[in-house]
């Protein structure tokens, strides 16, 4: 049985991350042809990739738009948050759904909406039309991540600052969002982990400035080569660093 | 001596269902007020309304002279220690005492003094360094009194403090609270529904009920002389007996005529209450006649014995008997009690 079971992990897991490995693997390739067999091991496609411009450029955009769309998703949800577990509002178990459902949406169907809507009121396609794609996509989960920590605790604990003397100010910055810290950093690397990967909405929004999903997407429709490996494996190494990054801390959050 | 708090006739309502009915209370300084009562009797929503965390439909708050009904907490004189402490959890110790003295614009160094000087005085001198969740529910409990305690408030409120305690704790915890109290000399208003605690602790006992006060007074009299049928259930069991008010202003009830201490009218229906420790067993014929003992609960220092009354429609009589005393179920026993501990309750 044990064998069995041990056969079945090494299975299911190769199945998940041998496609990843091989694309690693091939990064490493010291020839001209992402094929067997392995020529390398060589530096010689990262180098090309850093020594390209546009994706350079791809990249430092994407790092960008994870920032500020995170940044701002975080913000969001976090103020919705507050605001759904300070006040009883009608109908709140609605509003709640509302802020919600945009995680069942397709990001196809959010960046046509958002494609629509920008013509519309003649927003230009740009680096910020898709950080605002971003946001859409990544504001209802910051939302469900800060609100399930806003406990009956965390209002009485509030209570508490604001009858020792603080104003709201005071109670937001040296209570709420400290006793926070874990949701706020977990939703917001959990945002730039999406944020970072994102093609569709990119493509629809971005024109000449774009992200780096969309340039290795441009870079594959020339074919295959080692360098689309490399940035790859660079792309999946820093999704990968995000992902434990929110692990760590979603992990090490305190009982409460 | 004039009051500390006085509350004005104070009505409260959640939506169409009442809460608190033209509830009036004074509290003296320096005084242990402990307001008692079952859940929805409204004392809860009462110290709300002192803390300034909920302003009332109705009536007035006034504290030190100052109408204070619609002040924020951050503004008034008032401290509360919740029911479940609410210490800020990523502060430690020392920085959940000094917090109110940090929102009063304290320097750090007499903050810090002032913050252990509160945790000795609770009895926690080596806390001031560690965090919340490294103490023990009675150590929290503590840091939460002194981070109460250190911005001097006229008004000390505690929400069912002992609550989260098991009962050993709570009762050590109470002669401490009682003790700091004492000391600090600030006036508690302190929120239960337990009335051994409301009688170990109070000066002034404050009995609840749907919203209004059922009887107020010093403990011992809340007890022995109950002002209503509510009052007298809720502090403790009794035996009780219904009867008629006569002429002559004594009782008339199935084992006769009684004399007792009550300013009813002759013809009012009303019902005399023992105190189990007031009755014990007669050797001849007993005032509370003979009953049939239908249980005997040893408990350490004392035997707790039911029994139903031969008179009558059979009334349940109950008493605190010796540790030592032969009484089986079973037995036909006379009860007596000494007039004096008659209560005398109205419908």
């Amino acid at each position: 049985m044990r064998v069995l079971a041990i056969i079945y992990a090494a299975l299911l897991y190769g199945f998940i991350f041998l496609p990843v490995a091989v694309l690693i693997l091939f990064s490493f390739q010291a020839t001209s042809f992402p094929i067997p067999p392995f020529t390398g091991p060589s530096l010689r496609w990262y180098g090309a990739v850093l020594s390209d411009g546009r994706l350079t450029a791809g990249l430092v955009n994407s790092v960008l738009v994870a920032l500020a769309s995170s940044a701002a998703a975080v913000l969001l949800g976090f103020r919705s948050a507050w605001g759904l577990a300070h006040f009883r509002l009608p109908g709140a178990a609605w509003l709640r759904g509302l802020i919600t459902i945009p995680l069942t949406v397709s990001y196809l169907i959010i960046g046509m909406g958002l494609l629509i809507m920008f013509n519309a009121i003649g927003l230009p396609k740009s680096l910020w039309a898709a950080g605002v794609g971003h946001v859409v996509i990544n504001l209802p989960l910051c939302f469900a991540i800060i609100y399930s920590q806003m406990g009956d605790h965390q209002l009485t604990i509030e209570r508490a600052a604001r009858d020792l003397g603080a104003a709201e100010w005071q109670v937001l910055l040296l209570i709420t969002a400290p006793m926070l810290w874990p949701a706020l950093f977990a939703a917001f690397f959990l945002s730039m982990t999406f944020s970072w990967d994102e093609f569709v909405i990119s493509w629809l929004l971005t024109r000449f400035d774009t992200t780096l999903p969309v340039e290795i997407w441009n870079l594959m429709r020339s074919g295959l080569n080692p360098k689309t490996n490399a940035v790859g494996a660079l792309v999946f190494g820093v999704s990968i660093m995000l992902a434990i990054l929110f692990e760590l801390i979603a992990l090490r959050r305190r009982p409460a | 001596m004039k009051a500390l708090l006085q509350v004005h006739d104070v009505s409260h309502r959640f939506g169409a269902s009442s809460v608190l009915n033209h509830v009036s209370l004074a509290v003296a300084p320096g005084s242990y007020t402990v307001l008692l009562g079952p859940s929805g009797s409204g004392k809860t929503t009462l110290l709300s309304i002192l803390g300034g965390f909920l302003l009332p439909s109705d009536g007035r708050i006034v504290i030190r002279g100052e109408d204070c009904t619609a002040v924020p907490p951050a503004k008034r004189p008032t401290a509360t220690v919740f029911q479940d402490y609410a210490l800020f959890p990523h502060m430690s110790v020392g920085g959940n005492v000094g917090f109110g003295l940090r929102m009063r614009g304290m320097g750090r160094i007499e903050r810090d003094e002032r913050a252990k000087a509160a945790l000795e005085q609770v009895g926690l001198p080596g806390a001031f360094a560690r965090k919340p969740h490294e103490l023990s529910g009675g150590q929290r409990q503590r840091v939460a009194l002194a981070r109460a305690l250190v911005v001097e408030p006229a008004v000390l409120l505690l929400d069912e403090p002992l609550g989260a305690l098991d009962l050993k704790l709570r009762r050590q915890m109470q002669d401490e609270l009682k003790a700091i109290q004492k000391r600090a000399g600030t006036a508690f208003i302190h929120v239960t529904h337990d009335q051994e605690e409301a009688m170990a602790l109070a000066d002034h006992c404050v009995v609840m009920n749907a919203g209004r006060i059922e009887d107020e007074g010093p403990p011992e009299r809340v007890y022995a002389r109950p002002a209503t049928r509510f009052t007298a259930g809720f502090m403790g069991e009794s035996t009780m007996i219904a009867g008629t008010v006569t002429k002559r202003g004594t009782i008339e009830t199935v084992l006769g005529t009684f004399a007792a201490l009550h300013k009813t009218s002759a013809g009012a229906r009303v019902t005399l209450a023992i105190r189990p420790e007031h009755v014990g067993l007669a050797r001849t014929r007993g005032n509370l006649g003979k009953g049939l003992v239908t249980d005997v609960v040893f408990q350490g220092s004392f035997k707790r014995v039911l029994a139903r009354s031969a008179a009558g429609d059979g009334f349940a009589i109950i008493a605190k008997l010796a540790a030592d005393s032969a009484v089986r179920p079973g037995d036909m026993v006379s009860f007596a009690c000494d007039p004096a501990h008659l209560i005398v309750l109205t419908e």
